[in-house]
């Protein structure tokens, strides 16, 4: 058990699954779900590598809903920029695949990264390895890394670098 | 009516990834294509779950996409050569 | 309250449409991954909150749901296109830059 702030943060993000899947506060659903909650901590805490290194300040719980709106506001745009594409039948397309240096070091910043590339304007992460991502951009603009970096991942990076200092 | 309508896109679209799935040509293709197709069910599954006004219904949407993300995953892993 | 719902589902319906067109249409895996992913993700999450809107018992199981479908969705699709870039599937030929295999050529070398 390195890590027992990571461990109680598994067990609450359990519960609250819990919750919302059962809705109900029964003493049946309680019962059960607090034993398999129990069995399924103890069993899976080790392997979980996202959650043993996982830190958590007032910060963060600051910072998260304000990355969440950037989030939605690009996702929304990614969603308008294909439709135009896939419906013009000229199918206008540019693709290719590019590298994308991270300075983010924890895990789950970094898979939050990644997730929020793939939702966002024509970029895919294809790959990650240690701090390079690999990323299929639907509309080539710059092709060495510093160019891509800082149209990828240059609006998620800020923030997602104040959430870890 | 609106309802009617979504009924009709969704049907469209399950007809167009089940062309890709048909066609091809790579399996990576086939496999991006049932992804899709199980996405398109879960919201389905919603959307009939409003329309026959069956709450059990959303349950089922939640285990069907778990697997589907499950199988998926899998599928690729076993695709790229090392389980 | 109803007419939201119902609006947000047509919304959501419209998007799944166009990213199965996105994956009839696009040349390669890629794009394909591109399309697809994108559009049906935003689609689902709108039809889903859409029927959350319309009646108030289905909401807090489509919030979860939604939550659910928005955190795997891009794994799931980052998945596909890693195996098939590590198959060898090619890129389309208006391809620009192809860096990953520059990378591999360097450590075969």
């Amino acid at each position: 058990m390195k890590n027992f702030k990571g461990f109680i943060i598994f067990v609450i993000v359990l519960a609250l699954t819990w919750l919302l899947l059962t809705g109900s506060l029964g003493k049946d659903e309680l019962l059960i779900g607090g034993f398999s909650l129990v069995l399924v901590a103890i069993l899976f805490f080790g392997y979980s590598d996202l959650y043993r290194a996982l830190k958590i300040t007032p910060k963060i719980i600051l910072f998260y809903p304000l990355y969440l709106l950037v989030f939605l506001k690009e996702l929304i745009v990614a969603n308008f920029d294909v439709a135009s594409r896939v419906i013009r039948p000229s199918l206008p397309i540019n693709p290719g695949i590019v590298a994308v240096k991270t300075s983010l070091k924890d895990p789950l910043s970094k898979l939050i990264l990644a997730n929020s590339i793939t939702l966002t304007p024509g970029t895919l992460t294809v790959d990650v390895k240690d701090d390079t991502l690999f990323i299929h951009w639907i509309d080539v603009k710059g092709k060495d890394v510093e160019e891509a970096t800082k149209e990828i991942s240059g609006k998620f990076e800020k923030i997602l670098k104040e959430i870890v200092k | 009516m609106i309802l009617g309508l979504s009924f009709i896109l969704i049907g469209l679209a399950v007809l167009f990834s089940t062309l890709r799935l048909l066609k091809g040509p790579s399996p990576f293709d086939r496999l991006l294509a049932a992804d899709t197709l199980a996405v398109i069910t879960t919201a389905l599954l919603v959307l009939m779950a409003s329309y026959f006004s069956r709450v059990i219904y959303m349950d089922v949407a939640l285990v069907y996409s778990v697997l589907g993300f499950a199988g998926v995953v899998v599928i690729a892993r076993y695709l790229e050569g090392g389980l | 309250m109803v007419i939201v719902g119902k609006i947000l589902v047509l919304i959501g319906s419209i998007f799944l449409f166009l990213g199965s067109l996105g994956i009839f249409r696009m040349p390669d895996v890629y794009n394909r991954l591109q399309a697809g992913t994108k559009a049906t993700t935003l689609g689902a999450m709108s039809l889903i909150l859409g029927v959350g809107f319309m009646s108030s018992s289905f909401l807090i199981k489509s919030i979860v749901l939604i939550i659910f479908i928005v955190l795997t969705n891009p794994i799931s699709s980052s998945t596909i296109a890693r195996a098939s870039h590590k198959a060898g599937v090619p890129l389309v030929k208006e391809s620009v830059i192809d860096v990953c295999k520059d990378n591999v050529r360097e450590e075969e070398a």
